[in-house]
């Protein structure tokens, strides 16, 4: 029996595992696919602070921020999971909108110490040399970075296994939680198609499926998915975008509660020489189909980015499904009505930047101290009328 | 311009399909990505001039060209559908003299109220040591030389693999001059006669390929192969070994050549039917391929399939299918296309598993065949032109599903299409491949060779949890390259110990963004309003 279930071998479900064994924990991963089979392995790896307005959000982003890079630095520098901190620079279109971006950076420094600085039009090419003439500036900001999120999730494993869990982080795929144990009211394990598993806890990590796993124990939560597409170009033979580099128009979508498509280019390169250009975010539960009309659009609003992205081949695209809640902020913490359940899903477009935060302070949780940030805007119950 | 039918393939099934439809005065257009008509088989004619069937696909070529607009050096790198139903083809071409074309790429979408998917196979590859070498080709890219003549005299050819269509391959080199220094089929080899279907029709074929490779003294092996490649810079030489039944190796030898054309079976290209929504099923050889039911409809409204999307059988079977599928299209126009899913096919439902078209023919005095020619032979043979055997009058009506038996195709067809549909399976079955191949790989063999992936980074990927193909890919990047795993995909299936999944490959063909950024234009009716721009994300609403 372990000290901890964790269901889903999703970033999210990784990084609760490999703090959990940190932690000194007995933990078995379960999950009904292989590992990062999930949203996980159709998202991107940006771990952005950029994006996110000052609040709770960005106060997890920026402590996940720091834990990425001591996780790359503990473990051989990259991590094992291609961890670069290669900085995002966003760009303004028309000088009104230079000048909101410059306001609001000010206050992401204000509150949460993220660093900035101010890119005029001018200088704009010494950041991004291929970038289009007709911008009006931009804000670079140092501490944005990448991983390699499938990578990530299988290295978190990996190191949690072989670095602490003394053989304790145990991994389970190709088994589906179909419900839970119970005894009095507390929750003893889980039910898979492989038989039961009992244990101290359980954490639901199940990302976009969060919703479900929490049914299977009586417990409303509103996870729900918004698409989002990715084309990726054939790999370059010089590199030629540096940081990620987005339009202000992002921040506002990420934010947006419209369930209509929204684009905005986010454009970076990758370490294996082929550039990725998302996202958009739509509401159409999870359909798969294409649609020509949103690769269309992301391949305009890069190219007006980077002229010379014209010619370059988009070689392939993927789609996933980022798990959301109406609020737009992750659930984070031990669930009131079920005892012995705790949550970390519903990161939507930004779970692979607030993993290692989410693990660590679910793990911090679940050994009983006392957690470094105050989880009360992630509670669980917060959907429900008995919260309000 | 909408047409009735956009058929996307102009190898034996597209263009039988298309003719078919034309004929009976459809709009049709057709598109290739190739710059002439004719498919893997009829384009790179293997025997030149003494191809069976070569001489009357020229013929419906030049006739669909009278008829249709046939749209080549067209790739369709996507298939979708439009909010009002309209099916869309989104293709690229470099076609310079075509309007509004210059350097770059143009993006053309051909739409339609139907939709003929008839995209072919291709060569199923193996990775072995040294297949990454400049001069180890696929069978089909072998095939593809003979093309310009010259380019494959004096060289010394080594051919590799499993399955009959090694042979006329063979023959076809050697015929152009190569030397061809042996056959080496991996598994039984010539067992066609073993299987009593092959032996009534193709077995002539055979022994004519047979008989071809005599006369150029090709040596034909079968449970061996080659397992290795060596050379500086390009192939210098191979390892051929003698396996045993699960294709392990017992023994090897080197022999020196500088060409190696191998192929493993063929994987059918079905991406753009998945990208619409079609159910597929497996094939005998585990390929994934489109369910269709007996008028060769997939499960998607307007929607049809024929050759070897629906299952590899031989170029006779394809131009079959393209038939039927263009018969059942003109029997289906003017009606509008169904919206209810067609029932998809279970191999165990009969044939083709449909109830509104003929069933099995019962033996003596079977109606369906009343609308066939009488008298017609139901052996497999050669098939006729398109348009040729039908009077307009045979054709009826299809029956509301659900009404048996009202014939869209005259019987004689859907039996031949049985025959020949059964002989490509006993293809398939004679000619598996065995899991001994995996033995020939070493750590450092490249699995995929446009990612650069070798053996030993797949195995690790598996011992960080990938447990199957699609894991294997995330961790490791096999298929994330210019082809898409259609290379690899096969091969790290198997290495990941599933069947081949049906293909997710939402852009078909690579396309330039700038030709992609175009594509959205004639149907940006669909999307939402963007937001305005604006960087405060603490928005009032
Ligand atoms: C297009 C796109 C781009 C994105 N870009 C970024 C980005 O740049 N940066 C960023 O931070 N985030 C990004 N995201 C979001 C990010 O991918 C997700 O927030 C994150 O992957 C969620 O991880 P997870 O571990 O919670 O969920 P998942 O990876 O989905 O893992 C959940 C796991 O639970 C398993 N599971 C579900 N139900 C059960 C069950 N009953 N039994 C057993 N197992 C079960 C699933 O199999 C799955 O493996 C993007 C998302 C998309 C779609
Ligand atoms: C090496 C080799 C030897 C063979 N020998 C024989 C033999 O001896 N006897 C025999 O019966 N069969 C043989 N075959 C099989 C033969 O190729 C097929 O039976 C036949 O060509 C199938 O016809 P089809 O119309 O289904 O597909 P194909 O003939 O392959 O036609 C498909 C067409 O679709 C086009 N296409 C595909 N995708 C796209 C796209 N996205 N956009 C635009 N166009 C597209 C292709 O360019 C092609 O022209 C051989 C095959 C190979 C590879």
């Amino acid at each position: 029996m372990s000290d901890v279930i964790v269901v889903g071998a999703g970033v999210v479900g990784a990084a609760c595992a490999y703090y959990a064994a940190r932690a000194g924990l007995d933990v078995t991963v379960i999950d009904r696919g292989p590992v990062a089979g999930g949203t996980t392995g159709s998202g991107e790896g940006n771990v952005l602070v950029s994006d996110k307005e000052p609040g709770p959000e960005l106060e997890l982003a920026v402590l996940s921020n720091r834990l990425w890079r001591s996780l790359a630095e503990r473990h051989g520098g990259n991590g094992g999971f291609e961890f670069e901190a290669k900085g995002g620079l966003v760009v303004a279109e028309t000088p009104e909108v230079q000048e909101r971006l410059a306001d609001l950076a000010a206050e992401q420094a204000a509150k949460h110490d993220v660093e900035h600085t101010l890119v005029p039009a001018g200088s704009l090419r010494d950041y991004e040399p291929h970038l289009a003439g007709d911008l009006a500036g931009g804000v670079h900001y140092p501490q944005d970075a990448q991983v390699q999120p499938m990578l990530a999730a299988a290295a978190l494993l990996g190191h949690g296994a072989r670095s602490y869990g003394r053989g304790t982080l145990r991994l389970r795929l190709g088994a589906a939680v179909t419900g839970f144990t119970r005894s009095s009211g507390r929750v003893t394990g889980v039910r898979t198609t492989q038989g039961d598993v009992r244990g101290g806890a359980v954490i639901n990590a199940a990302g976009t499926w969060g919703g479900e796993v929490a049914a299977l124990a009586g417990a409303d939560l509103p996870i729900l998915p918004r698409r989002g597409f990715i084309l990726v170009t054939e790999p370059l033979p010089e590199p030629l975008i540096r940081h990620k580099v987005y339009t202000a128009a992002y921040v506002t979508n990420v934010a947006s509660d419209s369930a209509g498509l929204e684009t905005s280019a986010v454009v970076e390169g990758t370490p294996a020489g082929t550039v990725l250009i998302g996202a958009s975010r739509e509401r159409v539960g999870f359909d798969r189909t294409t649609s020509v009309p949103v690769l269309a659009r992301l391949a305009g609003q890069a190219v007006a980015l980077f002229p010379a992205l014209r010619e370059v081949r988009a070689i392939r695209s993927y789609c996933g499904f980022r798990p959301y809640c109406p609020d737009h902020l992750p659930v984070i913490g031990a669930d009131p009505r079920v005892p012995g359940l705790y949550h970390a899903c519903g990161h939507e477009g930004a779970g692979i930047g607030l993993a290692p935060a989410t693990g660590h302070l679910l793990a911090q949780l679940v050994a009983g101290q006392e957690p470094d940030l105050d989880l009360s805007p992630f509670r669980p119950g917060r959907f429900s009328e008995e919260d309000q | 311009m909408t047409y009735d039918l956009v058929v996307i393939g102009g190898g034996p099934a597209g263009v039988a399909g298309a003719l078919t439809a034309a004929r009976a005065g459809l709009r049709v257009a057709l598109v290739d990505s190739g710059a002439r008509l004719g498919g893997q088989y009829f384009r790179h004619s293997a025997v030149p001039g003494a191809e069976p069937g070569l001489g009357r696909f020229l013929r419906q070529g030049r006739a669909l060209g009278e008829r249709a607009d046939v749209l080549l050096r067209h790739q369709a790198w996507s298939a979708a559908r439009e909010p009002d139903g309209t099916l869309v083809v989104h293709c690229v071409t470099r076609s310079s003299s075509a309007p509004g074309g210059g350097a770059g790429e143009r993006t053309v979408a051909v739409r339609a109220r139907r939709l003929l998917i008839a995209t072919g196979a291709y060569d199923r590859p193996l990775p072995f040591p040294g297949w990454d070498l400049p001069g180890v080709l696929t069978a089909g890219g072998a095939q593809a030389l003979l093309k310009g003549s010259g380019v494959v005299a004096g060289r010394r050819i080594v051919v590799s693999g499993t399955g009959p269509f090694l042979l006329p391959v063979a023959c076809g080199l050697a015929g152009a001059g190569a030397r061809v220094l042996g056959v080496f089929e991996a598994g039984v080899g010539l067992g066609l006669v073993r299987q009593p279907l092959l032996a009534l029709d193709k077995a002539g074929e055979a022994v004519r390929y047979a008989v071809g490779l005599a006369r150029h003294r090709v040596p034909y092996r079968t449970r061996q192969a080659v397992v290795a490649a060596h050379g500086e810079r390009e192939v210098e030489a191979v390892t051929v070994a003698r396996l045993d039944k699960a294709w392990n190796v017992l023994a090897t030898r080197v022999v020196e050549c500088d060409t190696v054309a191998a192929g493993y079976g063929f994987v059918p290209q079905i991406e753009l039917g998945t990208q619409l929504g079609c159910e597929t099923r497996h094939d005998v050889d585990g390929s994934p391929v489109l369910s269709v039911d007996a008028a060769q409809r997939t499960t998607v409204p307007g929607v049809w399939a024929a050759g070897e999307p629906t299952g590899v059988g031989g170029w006779r079977l394809s131009e079959l299918e393209g038939r039927i599928a263009g018969l059942a299209i003109v029997a289906g126009h003017g009606t509008a296309p169904r919206t209810a899913p067609a029932p998809s096919t279970d191999a165990a439902a009969g044939p083709r598993g449909d109830l509104t078209t003929a069933r099995a023919p019962a033996p003596g005095g079977d109606p369906a065949a009343a609308a066939g020619r009488p008298g017609e032979q139901e052996m497999p043979g050669e098939p006729e032109v398109p348009g040729e055997l039908e009077m307009p009058g045979e054709l009826e009506m299809p029956g509301e599903p659900g009404e048996p038996g009202v014939p869209v195709v005259p019987g004689v067809l859907v039996r031949r299409r049985a025959r020949w549909r059964a002989f490509g399976e006993a293809l398939q079955r004679a000619y598996p491949v065995e899991p001994g191949w995996q033995g020939w790989l070493r750590d450092d063999t490249l699995v995929c060779r446009c990612e650069e992936v070798p053996l030993a980074r797949v195995r690790e990927a598996q011992d960080l949890g990938a447990t199957d193909a699609r894991s294997v890919k995330l961790l490791a990047r096999p298929g994330m390259g210019w082809c898409q795993g259609r290379i690899c995909g096969y091969a790290v299936s198997c290495l990941a110990g599933e069947p081949p999944r049906p293909p997710r490959r939402p852009i078909a063909q690579p396309v330039t963004l700038g030709a992609l950024s175009e594509s959205g234009e004639a149907s940006d009716r669909a999307p939402a309003d963007d937001p305005p721009p604006h960087p405060n994300p603490r928005r009032s609403s």
